[in-house]
């Protein structure tokens, strides 16, 4: 390869070389980008006349839609979905942070227990979980406590009277649900540096004190980006539970459109409705997010500044 | 209390002359420590002792147990053997009928006041403003008022230089900052003794002089300090008594006259040497 050929592969030999007394020019030429322009008028094109479709295929039947939207049963539905997600991640959250602390404890016991019950709810199908537990008085037809090993029982019930499909979807649900926020959980706990902890005990705070305002404010915002996913998660998992019966949204709409076989604009509205709900709840995440991630961001968000402003405002009312 | 003035002490005594002043009065004593981590044996009976609103600098190569020994004064650490007492209390143990019975987790926490500690690496809570970090403890710890406290935590951001960065959280701050910060911090829970583990080290070298500035001031005030350094500088300017440790043990311990200008010890000798 001769040397000029060297600096044409360089790219160089086309270029204009300035003089070492020229100026370089001020005039700058964008650099043009065809095939974003291409590829995103590709995308809107398929978009519009994918939806032009939607909305003119009297098949959506969206007459029907408009007509079920505000069904009685479709909000009763609605009501017991929101329920059993905010009762199973509430619960779920409370296990799940016993359960980190049993994971992360010294105690091997305690670690051992946690470990299987992670191994154990993590390795089943949710959806066998269900089932498993809606079964359950085949395996103890009777519940209670009584003397162990065969002693005589001391209070009990029959399971099918306790194990109602209320109690079966919620013990399910939370039991899995736990299971995952004990790893969310015990991750945010050991994303917070060691110093820390020790910096809070040379300043005399106690363990609780210095878990509650040092460690866990810090861990809370490596858990909340997960913990959201996890409630949307759930919001969406709960329509499991149609499979015991329970009249959740999906399993309203299934009662409408088993009679009457309109499953399209049912189902149709079931998913506006799970989407309504897990845009609400997205948009809570991120408020969240920003909060605990005060002091980390380089420059602090419009709302956190307010927030600083405010703080100082109170403190300066303060004499110094 | 306050670094810029030079005050009488809480214990009522000039501090500059308690140093001069026989009989001595130790307010930190060091008896037989030991420590070891898995079988490597850190420190092989440690004995020393500060006197009240004596500063102390901590000389000796890496992984000799500086740390571990001012770890041990607070009871970050719990010692394998020997005791450390502080204003006549044993760290991490209530003395009774003759044996040491050691203390809950949080009897152990509320002792740790007496001993404020400033670390290498700043330490700062970063999801709390500077504010927020100076009053936290005190409020929390010892239930003082909010009021009482922002006002005393205005006092001593104005000895570090940082008034205007109350609120400020640590994140925004250099490392200077944040270490002047850590020291006032330190200070608001009006701790007896302070212990500080290599604060210039983690830093910009152009942001050392500030902090070892803010460390001579508060050692003019009479505060009784331990301070881990390599600033052999501020150990001869400002240190009333200089330790050389060296695997464990204190191989040297004198005014900075002696261990840093006229050393005996050859690991002292060795140490200086490659200093320079
Ligand atoms: N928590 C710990 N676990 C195991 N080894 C440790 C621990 N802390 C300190 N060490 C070891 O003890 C030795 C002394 O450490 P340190 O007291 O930090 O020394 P220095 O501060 O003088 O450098 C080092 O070899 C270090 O690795
Ligand atoms: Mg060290």
């Amino acid at each position: 390869m001769s040397i000029t050929s060297q600096a044409a592969a360089r790219g160089t030999s086309s270029h204009e070389r300035l003089a070492a007394q020229d100026q370089p020019p001020t005039d700058v030429v964008q650099l043009k980008h065809p095939l974003r322009i291409a590829s995103a008028g590709l995308v809107i094109f398929t978009a519009v006349a994918g939806g032009y479709s939607v909305v003119t295929n009297e098949n959506f039947q969206w007459d029907r839609v408009a007509f079920y939207a505000f069904n009685p049963q479709i909000l009763a539905g609605l009501r017991s979905t929101l329920i059993l997600t905010v009762a199973a991640v509430t619960m779920g959250l409370v296990l799940g942070i016993i359960l980190a602390t049993f994971r992360i404890s010294q105690n091997r016991v305690l670690s051992g227990v946690a470990g299987l019950y992670l191994w154990f709810f993590r390795g089943t199908p949710l959806l066998i979980q269900l089932i498993f537990w809606f079964n359950f008085a085949a395996l103890y037809p009777r519940l209670g406590i009584s003397i162990p090993f065969g002693g005589p029982e001391l209070v009990g019930a029959s399971t099918n009277d306790v194990l109602t499909v209320w109690f079966v979807a919620l013990l399910g649900l939370t039991l899995n649900e736990a299971a995952y926020m004990a790893e969310i959980i015990r991750g945010g706990l050991l994303a917070v540096p060691k110093q820390q902890t020790e910096a809070a005990q040379a300043l005399g705070m106690s363990q609780l004190l210095l878990f509650r305002r040092v460690v866990l404010p810090q861990a809370l915002r490596v858990i909340i980006p997960p913990t959201g996913n996890q409630v949307i998660g759930m919001l969406k998992y709960s329509s499991l539970v149609s499979i015991i019966a329970l009249p959740d949204l999906l399993y309203s709409a299934q009662l409408i459109y088993s009679q009457n076989f309109e499953t399209i604009p049912l189902l149709i509205v079931v998913s506006l409705w799970y989407l309504l709900c897990t845009s609400i709840l997205t948009v809570i995440q991120r408020r969240v997010e920003k909060y605990y991630g005060r002091g980390t961001a380089s420059a602090p968000t419009p709302k956190a500044a307010k927030a600083i402003r405010k703080e100082k405002a109170r403190l300066s009312e303060v004499p110094a | 209390m306050s670094i810029g003035t030079t005050e009488i002490d809480q214990t009522g005594a000039a501090p500059m002359e308690s140093s001069n002043n026989s009989p001595r009065e130790p307010i930190v004593r060091v008896v037989d420590l030991t420590k070891s981590f898995g079988g490597l044996d850190v420190l092989k009976g440690v004995n020393l002792e500060v006197e009240r609103g004596e500063v102390v600098c901590i000389l000796g190569r890496s992984g000799s147990g500086k740390s571990t020994l001012l770890r041990c004064v607070n009871h970050l650490e719990r010692p394998d053997s020997g005791a450390v007492v502080v204003d006549g209390f044993v760290m991490g143990y209530r003395a009774k009928g003759g044996k040491l019975h050691e203390l809950r987790t949080g009897d152990a926490a509320k002792q740790r006041q007496t001993v404020g500690m400033v670390f290498q690496s700043f330490n700062l809570f970063p999801h709390m403003t500077v504010m927020e970090n100076l009053i936290e403890a005190p409020r929390k710890v010892q239930g003082r008022g909010r009021d009482e406290l922002v006002g005393e935590a205005r006092a001593l951001l104005k000895d570090v230089g940082l008034l205007e960065k109350e609120n400020a959280y640590p994140g925004t701050l250099s490392g200077g900052q944040q270490q002047r910060v850590a020291i006032a911090r330190a200070l608001m829970m009006q701790p007896k003794v302070m212990l500080f583990d290599e604060p210039t080290s983690a830093l910009d070298p152009e942001l050392v002089g500030e902090v070892l500035e803010a460390m001579k001031r508060l050692a003019a005030t009479g505060m009784t300090m331990m301070v881990v350094t390599h600033e052999v500088g501020f150990a001869r300017n400002v240190a009333d008594r200089v330790i050389f440790m060296a695997d464990g043990v204190v191989v040297e311990d004198g005014p900075p006259s002696q261990v840093i200008d006229n050393p005996q010890a050859p690991e002292t000798k060795t140490f200086l040497s490659t200093l320079l």
